[in-house]
């Protein structure tokens, strides 16, 4: 019968298996967001990604001490920051002290006529000084008269505030003991920027690890001292952890139950064995397939592997159970054939999903299925022993009978539960999806806690608004920064935005640095037209030697460069804004809402969009990151809908024609119901649907399929027989999935809730409405 | 009848007895504190004269000061640059002439804090705010009286070494700000509307 010799499909198998886990072993498994992304972006898309890869947030490490004494955490702190700042791994660290804000003030201070947005040759000629000065004593005399003060020698003309001025609007952090602290001072914060960029989870995780290393070896540390940590990487890191631990878990358990259950069944240790040999081909097979297709394995991917344990066990259970004398009834390897094609079909159309983490779920499944389904059909029957018996199951199967059979009278239930579950889901179709991203979060409510309130302790309001744009380099980058700046300096004074941080203002242009200072006159028309503008001032110019000597100085400085801001904030603020990459810079500009009026927490971006358009500059991208978030979403959500219509409609098509429109309707039937009310329950239990949620409906009309398809398949033997094993199959599957129902990642517990729920009632539908024959034995 | 209409001189009599011997025995911070806290609220022109070692002249700046109890205080500059430092309870908001706006939260700036609370709790008689940052020293009579404020903080200190508060019962005169390098400010308060 068999075209191959049992010894060369065992080999082939094993070579294949081999073949698998070497693939494997070289897989690289991601935990990050990328999943999340799309694979071929829209231009504003490309910004959300690259804002989430290499923007400042994600790159940011938000770090807190707390307990013991307020003292006891300033030192910890500076020891904390001294330490890491020689750390490579970070390129950054800030912990508030004075030091740092030396450096930052001395940089504004000492260049600030390479800085001052003010600079231009009428300031410094007499009339401009004059007025200028005048400006600089009136804000003495007001309230910041005190602060002020000490600049007036040297800086006259006040170029140092005009640079200040352009951050205007932001609240630093509170300082205690001369490291920045919380708001209500019981936690000392400071931050680290990750040198490597947002998508790496391991470097994070090592970054991270030596965070918590030194903190830990830190000396004369009490030990009610602790550290707390968020920020993108330390949320990317956790959520990784938590899904690693959690399908560890799932699996272990998940094969502990399924293995009980048949053990129960099958009384036997070796047909147990031989049971879950298709369920690791398939699951090898399928990482492997991702594994080659993709580069990586996402750990959501991996995730489902427990899923895969619910179908491919299946295979397993209907082949042990519908054999009689060492046979099967000819018409089962067809109705098997028909199954697994029919969940190949409905997976295919997530092939093609842009929504990276369901294309590379509907490769595993696919090939996981395909692998299983030609391991039960070729490899398990020649290794079945020949003594090998099933313990007699003819009790339950009569008893499973009259159950059905009683059931059978209800049909009219089914199509009552179709139609008010149809009802409940037309009219609620609105509320009927979740929107959010963080909706697939498995970040804690104390973990996002924790990051708002160091968040909201660093003074960083969350950056909601990025006007972004590409340079081919460094100084091209900044000249455009130079000129969004004109145009949001307008929209501010308007009141359109807040504010905005620029990388021009912290570092100009080589070519505005030229420009202002040869804007500055030479010593003796400075010294001439200073001696003028004095005149009817209180400040006599004898006193204002130090400004001479600055502005002699200032004309013969060096182009500022990157390195003049090292160790400062600035410096850290720059990194953040101005980002090499391979290809060239990527600007990332912030906007500040202005807070004012009903809608102060929000941006016309429109109006942006149109000042930024009138001033020629349409490849500035500004965006709503909420929104663009949010819409990234939606359109997955919108996809899969449409994906899953396709797999539906194809799987009924299949059906179609395999076995004819008439019988193709009576198996489509039930499970077009089962999935309704699978839908409208989750709905009444509060649940909102995800894609996670839809991919399992897809998943519940692929093992559904195959329950209807042995019940009215004509040739399938002994229907005791096949109905017990149905029962057995579909237990190990709610078993499974109900299990991925209780996990803390809610990716997986919406599949699993999903899968069991879907799946128990696509075989009891099937049981009530696809049995065609009369089942009228005498027992 | 009768007794209603005596009461109430009677009472007067008796206060003005009571803050006379008062005053005989020693006018302390109690008393000057009791009769501050009973102005509930109050509007005032001043006139601000900063005397800087660096300029030549003096500078002057005017405008009006409002106060609230118990905790609203407004400095509104007129002259020569119009802006204004506006306190309610915790936050502090700073009015600049182009418009622009500034609020920090005084838990956050220590140095501005005890800055701000040593005209706010002066004007509300809340001495236990005052203690918070400053030693005090009273001298005078409850008709003429000198609080001297020393800072406690060592940040406080390097930039302002006293502040002087003078005035006469509720009425505070005058406001200096001796500062750490010989600079100083002068405030000059002329009340226009007490309740």
């Amino acid at each position: 019968m068999k075209p191959l010799p049992q010894k060369i499909i065992l080999a082939l198998w094993a070579a294949a298996m081999l073949a698998a886990i070497a693939v494997i072993a070289q897989t690289r498994f991601i935990a990050d967001l990328s999943a999340f992304m799309p694979k071929t972006p829209s231009v504003r898309q490309q910004m959300l990604v690259d804002q989430l890869r290499d923007g400042a947030i994600a790159r940011l490490v938000l770090v807190g001490i707390e307990g013991g004494s307020a003292e006891e955490r300033a030192r910890l702190s500076r020891q904390l920051t001294g330490k890491l700042a020689r750390d490579p791994q970070f390129a950054s660290v800030q912990d508030g002290d004075a030091a740092t804000s030396e450096r930052d003030q001395r940089y504004y201070f000492d260049n600030r006529y390479l800085l001052s947005p003010a600079v231009t040759p009428a300031r410094f000629g007499a009339a401009g000084m004059h007025q200028a000065i005048q400006d600089m004593i009136d804000e003495l005399s007001g309230d910041a008269g005190l602060a002020i003060k000490p600049l007036l020698p040297r800086d006259p003309t006040g170029e140092t505030l005009r640079i200040i001025d352009q951050f205007g609007g932001d609240t630093p952090p509170r300082t205690d003991n001369g490291v920045w602290v919380s708001r209500d001072g019981q936690r000392a914060v400071l931050m680290a920027q990750l040198a490597e960029s947002g998508l790496n989870t391991d470097a994070q995780a090592r970054a991270l690890d030596s965070i918590r290393a030194a903190f830990s070896a830190l000396p004369n540390r009490s030990a009610g001292t602790r550290l707390v940590m968020s920020g993108t990487s330390v949320l990317s890191v956790a959520s990784r952890d938590t899904i690693q631990g959690e399908v560890a878990r799932l699996a272990t358990v998940g094969t502990v139950l399924v293995v009980c259950l048949l053990l129960l069944i099958y009384r036997s240790p070796m047909l147990l064995l031989l049971g879950l040999v298709p369920v690791v081909s398939g699951a090898l097979a399928g990482i492997a397939a991702v594994s080659l297709a993709f580069g990586h394995v996402h750990g959501l991917t991996l995730g489902f592997g427990t899923t895969l344990i619910g179908e491919a066990v299946d295979y397993s259970i209907y082949l042990f159970m519908q054999r009689s004398d060492g046979a099967h009834p000819s018409g089962f390897w067809r109705t098997i054939r028909l199954g697994v094609l029919t969940s190949i079909v409905g997976f295919a159309a997530l092939l093609s999903s842009s929504f990276p983490g369901l294309s590379q779920l509907g490769l595993y499944s696919i090939s996981g299925l395909v692998a299983a389904a030609l391991v039960t059909r070729y490899v398990l029957p020649g290794l079945i022993p020949a003594g090998a018996r099933l313990r007699n199951l003819t009790r339950f199967g009569a008893l499973l009978q009259r159950v059905f059979d009683g059931l059978a009278r209800f049909y009219w239930l089914i199509a009552a539960a179709g139609v008010l579950a149809t009802a409940l889901v037309v009219v609620n179709r609105d509320t009927l999806w979740n929107h959010s991203l963080t909706a697939l979060s498995p970040i804690t409510k104390a973990q996002s806690q924790l990051d708002l309130q160091l968040r909201g302790d660093l003074g960083g309001n969350d950056t909601r608004y990025v006007a972004s744009f590409t340079a081919p380099d460094q100084e091209s980058a900044l000249v455009a920064s130079e000129r969004v700046d004109a145009v949001l300096s307008r929209l501010a004074r308007a009141q359109t935005i807040g504010g905005f941080h620029a990388p021009s203002q912290l570092l100009p242009s080589l070519a505005m640095q030229a420009a202002r200072r040869s804007a500055l006159p030479d010593e003796r028309a400075a010294r001439q037209n200073l001696q003028t503008a004095v005149a009817g001032l209180p400040l006599s110019a004898d006193k204002l030697e130090g400004f001479l000597a600055d502005l002699r100085a200032a004309r013969a400085q060096a182009p500022l460069t990157r390195a003049a801001l090292a160790g400062t904030a600035s410096g850290m603020l720059l990194d953040s804004m101005l980002i090499k990459r391979p290809d060239g810079y990527l600007v990332l500009i912030p906007l500040r809402p202005s807070g004012e009026g009903a809608h102060g927490d929000q941006i016309d971006l429109d109006r942006v969009r149109a000042a930024l358009g009138a001033a020629r500059l349409g490849q500035v991208t500004v965006i709503d990151l909420l929104e663009e978030t949010t819409g990234i979403f939606d359109s997955y959500t919108h996809e899969a809908l449409i994906l899953s219509g396709f797999g539906c409609l194809a799987i009924l098509l299949l059906l179609a024609i395999a076995c004819g429109p008439r019988r193709a309707g009576v198996v489509a039937f039930p499970l077009v119901c089962a999935v309704l009310c699978d839908v409208a329950l989750l709905h009444l239990a509060g649940i909102t649907l995800t894609i996670l949620h839809l991919v399992g409906l897809l998943l519940v009309v692929a093992i559904g399929s195959n329950y209807a398809l042995f019940f009215v398949s004509d040739d399938v033997g002994d229907t005791r027989k096949m109905e017990t094993s149905l029962v057995i199959a579909n237990l190990a599957t709610v078993m499974s999935f109900g299990l991925l129902g209780t996990s803390s990642v809610p990716v997986l517990s919406y599949i699993g809730s999903t899968v069991a729920i879907g799946a128990f009632l696509a075989l009891l539908f099937a049981a009530m409405l696809a049995r065609v024959r009369p089942h009228a034995h005498p027992v | 009848m009768y007794a209603h209409r005596v009461a109430k001189p009677l009472a007067g009599l008796l206060f003005l007895l009571a803050v006379t011997a008062a005053h005989a025995a020693s006018f302390g911070m109690p008393d000057l504190m009791q009769m501050l806290s009973q102005q509930p609220s109050g509007k005032a022109t001043f006139v601000e004269k900063k005397t800087l070692a660096v300029l030549k002249e003096p500078l002057e700046s005017s405008g009006e000061l409002s106060f609230t109890a118990p905790d609203r205080l407004e400095k509104r500059t007129l002259k020569p640059k119009p802006e204004a430092i506006v306190l309610v309870g915790d936050r502090l908001t700073l009015e600049r002439s182009d418009g622009r706006k500034m609020t920090v939260s005084l838990s956050d700036r220590p140095e501005a804090a005890a800055f701000v609370e040593s005209i706010r709790a002066t004007l509300s008689g809340d001495r236990g705010a005052l203690e918070r940052y400053y030693a005090i020293a009273l001298d005078g009579t409850a008709g003429n009286w000198q609080l001297t404020l020393t800072p406690l903080q060592a940040r406080m200190q390097k930039i302002i070494s006293q502040i002087r508060i003078s005035g006469a019962r509720a009425q505070v005169k005058t406001i200096s700000f001796l500062q750490a390098d010989g600079d100083r400010s002068d405030m000059t308060i002329t009340s226009t509307a007490a309740r």
